[in-house]
Formats: C-alpha cells, sequence, structure tokens
C-alpha cells in the first residue's frame, strides 16, 4: 500500500520535472493576444493623457488661459517620451538594485525588435510604461494651473521624471524594488502615478502659492463641456491603463476591466448624491470629478479586489475626494487649482490602504502580497508605500521647486496672469469667435 | 425723431418683434447685454467654490421712431415685454437729431 503510494509520488514529481522545461519556456515565448492587447493597452493609456487629461482639465480653467493647459500636456507627451526612452525606462526598469534600475538600458541598449519582457515584446512594455511615465507628470499640472512659467514647468518635469517617478516605479515594479519585495499590492501605479502626482501637486500649489485673486474673484470653468468630454475619455481609456497593467489578455485582465467599471460608477454616484444632498443639486463637475476619483482609487485595487469590493473602494474614494476637494481645500485655503491632491493624492491613498483590505480572498479579492497572510499585514505595507512617496515625492519636489525658484522662477508676472497665459506665454488665443 | 433703446429679457425678444411690426415699425437693432437694476443675480456652484453672478444676460434693443409714432411704440413694447416679475427691463427714451438712409441718402423722417 504504502509503496504503491511511493511510486504514484514519484511519478507525480517525474512527469512534473518533464513538463517544468516546457512550462518555463512557454513563459519567454511571445503570445501574440497579450501582444495585441497590450499594443492596444497602450494606445488607450495615451489617450488619456492626449487628449483626454488634457481637455478635463482645459474645460476647468479660464479661458484666457485653456491652452496653456493643452500646451502643457502635449509637451509634456513629447518631452517625457524622449526621456523615457533615453533614460527613465533604464532607471525604473532596467536593473534589479533595490531602489532604482540602473544605467544598463541607457538609450534602450539592448531593447531590440525580438526582445521579450515576459510574453509580449519589451518594445511594447517600454512604450506601456512610457505612457504612464507621461501622464504622472501631466496630473501635476492640475495643481499649478494658470500661473506657472512653461519653461520652468519643462525642466522641472524633466527633472522630476528622472529623479522622483522613474525611482518609485522601480521600488514598486521594477525587479528588486523594494517595496516590491515587501509585498505591496499596486496593481497599476495607485502610490507610482496618483499618490506621487498628488502630493507633488500639493507641494508645487503650496511653493508657487495662490492664483491672484483666489479665492474671492470668480474663477468659474470655463468649458464644462470639454471637462465632461475629457473624463469620458479618461474612464475609457483607463482600461488601458488597469487591465492593461496585467500586461496580458487573460482572466486578470478581465477582472482588473471589471472592477474598474464597477468602482468608477460607484464614486461617481456617491459624489453625486453627496453634492446633492450637501448642496441641493446634483453637478456635472461633481459627477465626472467623482467617476474620476473612483478611477484613481481602484487603480491600485484593479488586480486584487473583487467585484463587491469595487463598490466599496469606489463609494469610499467618491465621498472621501469629494470632502477633500470640496471641503478640506476650502479648510486650509490652498490653491490646488484642479484638485490635483483633493482627487489624485486622496483617491490614490484610499484606494492603496483599501486594497490592503478588500484583496483578502474572505472579501472576494485575490489573495495577499507574497510573504503576507492578514488585512493587517497587507494594510501596513500599503501604508509604508504611501508614507514613502509622501516623504520622498514631498522632499524632493519641494527640492527642485524651490532651486528652479531660485534659478530661474517659477511664476509668470502678475501682469502676465491677468492678460492669460495663452497670449502672455504663446501668442496665441484659443477662442477667436 | 427719437430712440427708444429698452432693455428686456432675452426670452421676450420674439414678442416685443411682433408687437413692434404690428404698430408699423420695419427695423430694429438687437445687442446681447449684461447688466441688473433690483433682479438678484444667481449663485454657480463648482466643486465646492461658490460664485454669486451679479451680471444677467439681457437684450438691448434700440428703434428709431418718429414723434408722432413714439407712444404707440413705447406701448407695445411695454405690453409685449412685461412678465409681472422684478428684472422686466426699463425704456428709454432720447432724442434723434438726424437720420440718414446710406444707399439712397435720404434724411430724415424719410430715412425711418
Amino acid at each position: 500500500m504504502l509503496l504503491k503510494k511511493l511510486n504514484r509520488a514519484m511519478a507525480g514529481v517525474f512527469a512534473l520535472a518533464l513538463a517544468a522545461p516546457s512550462v518555463a519556456l512557454a513563459e519567454d515565448k511571445l503570445s501574440s493576444g497579450d501582444t495585441a492587447w497590450m499594443l492596444a493597452a497602450t494606445v488607450l493609456v495615451l489617450f488619456m493623457t492626449i487628449p483626454g487629461l488634457s481637455l478635463f482639465y482645459a474645460g476647468m480653467v479660464r479661458a484666457k488661459n485653456g491652452l496653456s493647459v493643452m500646451m502643457q500636456c502635449f509637451a509634456i507627451t513629447a518631452m517625457m517620451t524622449i526621456l523615457w526612452a533615453i533614460a527613465g525606462y533604464s532607471i525604473a526598469f532596467g536593473g534589479e538594485g533595490e531602489y532604482w534600475g540602473g544605467l544598463s538600458k541607457l538609450f534602450l541598449a539592448g531593447v531590440g525588435v525580438d526582445s521579450l519582457s515576459g510574453t509580449i515584446p519589451e518594445t511594447v512594455f517600454m512604450v506601456f510604461q512610457m505612457t504612464f511615465a507621461i501622464i504622472t507628470p501631466a496630473l501635476i499640472v492640475g495643481a499649478f494651473a494658470e500661473r506657472m512659467k512653461f519653461s520652468a514647468m519643462l525642466v522641472f518635469m524633466a527633472i522630476w521624471l528622472l529623479v522622483v517617478y522613474a525611482p518609485i516605479a522601480h521600488w514598486v515594479w521594477g525587479d528588486g524594488g523594494w517595496l516590491g519585495g515587501k509585498g505591496i499590492l499596486d496593481f497599476a501605479g495607485g502610490t507610482v502615478v496618483h499618490i506621487n502626482a498628488g502630493i507633488a501637486g500639493l507641494v508645487a500649489a503650496l511653493v508657487m502659492g495662490r492664483r491672484k485673486g483666489y479665492p474671492g474673484t470668480p474663477m468659474m470653468p470655463h468649458n464644462l463641456m470639454f471637462t465632461v468630454v475629457g473624463a469620458g475619455m479618461l474612464w475609457v481609456g483607463w482600461f488601458g491603463f488597469n487591465a492593461g497593467s496585467e500586461l496580458a489578455a487573460d482572466g486578470v485582465a478581465g477582472m482588473a476591466m471589471a472592477v474598474t467599471q464597477i468602482a468608477t460608477a460607484a464614486a461617481a454616484l456617491t459624489w453625486m448624491f453627496a453634492e446633492w444632498i450637501a448642496h441641493g443639486k446634483p453637478s456635472v463637475l461633481g459627477i465626472a470629478s467623482g467617476a474620476v476619483a473612483g478611477l484613481v482609487a481602484i487603480t491600485p485595487a484593479s488586480g486584487a479586489v473583487g467585484p463587491m469590493g469595487a463598490i466599496a473602494v469606489g463609494a469610499a474614494s467618491g465621498l472621501g475626494c469629494f470632502i477633500a476637494a470640496v471641503k478640506l481645500k476650502k479648510m486650509f485655503g490652498y490653491d490646488d487649482s484642479l484638485d490635483a491632491f483633493g482627487v489624485h493624492g486622496v483617491g490614490g491613498i484610499i484606494g492603496a490602504l483599501l486594497t490592503g483590505v478588500f484583496c483578502a480572498p474572505s472579501l472576494g479579492g485575490a489573495g495577499f502580497g507574497d510573504g503576507i497572510s492578514s488585512i493587517a499585514g497587507q494594510v501596513s505595507v500599503q501604508a509604508l508605500g504611501i508614507g514613502a512617496t509622501l516623504v520622498y515625492t514631498g522632499v524632493v519636489t519641494f527640492i527642485i521647486l524651490k532651486v528652479l525658484d531660485l534659478v530661474m522662477g517659477l511664476r509668470v508676472t502678475e501682469e502676465q496672469e491677468s492678460e492669460g497665459l495663452d497670449l502672455a506665454l504663446h501668442d496665441e488665443r484659443a477662442y477667436i469667435l | 425723431m427719437k430712440i427708444v433703446s429698452a432693455i428686456i429679457k432675452p426670452f421676450k425678444l420674439d414678442d416685443v418683434r411682433q408687437a413692434l411690426s404690428e404698430v408699423g415699425v420695419s427695423g430694429i437693432t438687437v445687442s446681447e447685454v449684461k447688466g441688473f437694476g433690483r433682479q438678484k443675480g444667481h449663485t454657480e456652484l463648482y466643486r465646492g467654490a461658490e460664485y454669486v453672478v451679479d451680471f444677467l444676460p439681457k437684450m438691448k434693443l434700440e428703434v428709431a421712431v418718429a414723434a408722432d409714432k413714439l407712444d404707440s411704440v413705447l406701448d407695445a413694447i411695454t405690453e409685449s415685454a412685461k412678465t409681472g416679475k422684478i428684472g422686466d427691463g426699463k425704456i428709454f427714451v432720447t432724442d434723434l437729431e438726424q437720420v440718414i438712409r446710406i444707399r439712397t441718402g435720404e434724411t430724415g423722417v424719410d430715412a425711418l
């Protein structure tokens, strides 16, 4: 009896040993299904910035500054592309350091037509990640809208990409990255993208100061049609952001799509109802902002939570970001013009923490990070990630801004600010009616 | 000759235009203006930031009339533009010194 069992066990082990090499080989083979999806996902994420975020933001500023926002986002897109290709990709994904990926892939060395990253071409992985490196700085634009010098913005963003974004991306997603090693769950960039941009935005808003006339002078969104159109584009594009972060066309991507849709809807409704109760009428800016708050919060959670958990994540973010953007900002008096911190920072923090809760299998989730076995354990790692990002981004962003302010000045003159950046900085008007 | 300038609520424009053509006025000039009198503005709300908008959109009509038509024109405008609520507007009457029809060179009442 025992011998038979042993024999069967041996046969099993033998079969596994035979199968193992072919399993290993399959992982390194190009999957055309995965590649096709990732090509599409990359395009969707680029669409999120140009023109999704661009329109979302441009509609919220005054008409005299509309073009300046479009210009900032477009220029960031172009500049981050080149910088990522030259150095950013290597710093984030070039190697196995704890704190950065090194310089071995500088100038995309070794990344050729046939290079693979998992089951997709490395070129596709590189460009997919590039679109993240594009949208993260673009998010910060919301904090300093209507008052930053275009030249200073370009220099700031170039430095920020290489010194803040790429290292943090490595900490979480890079091989050997220290936060990833601790079991942090950040599927598509709650910390790397949203908390990062949100904190940087808050620091920028505080360093640069409030817009002239804020908060007494009316500064109404000049075209909410654009803002809602932009929000729709963000919602659609975000499927590339979240489902694409699986880097494969499989069940996890499918679940990421499902939870993304559900959380976003929950958040949109929550903000809408919260505003309806608090102010008496629901607003379109509110429901659009709520949707974005949900998208932000589900970002880190999209690989770990289930559909019901997604409702909770979305609702929490819809309410939390509503309070942050509408009440907190007024209370503290800082001019985070388009709520980069209120929506992306706060939403990212809510999402990152709740990921630690709703990843639990008992709550319908996909399970904890490596080496973790409880909600408390996971939430503490999530908190570590949040704290590390907060401190690093906060401090380094502050330093970069202060130095640039000394060297070249960050803000436009009062006269330029009154005239409007479109004419003052670009000699153009958005609307010649 | 007189110039009659009337500030009215925008949605009343068609009614006033109709009333004026019924009393024989064949030409008017209309401009979109903003203003307030006793009518309160409204409040707009954007992500918690409340703005009181004092200036309300109005329509300004200008009609040049011969002195003998003045009363019927004033009555026509007043009747058709009235809603009975605050913000109905005002009519201003000023003297008109000279009128010239550009195409033909006619002047005075012939040009009206």
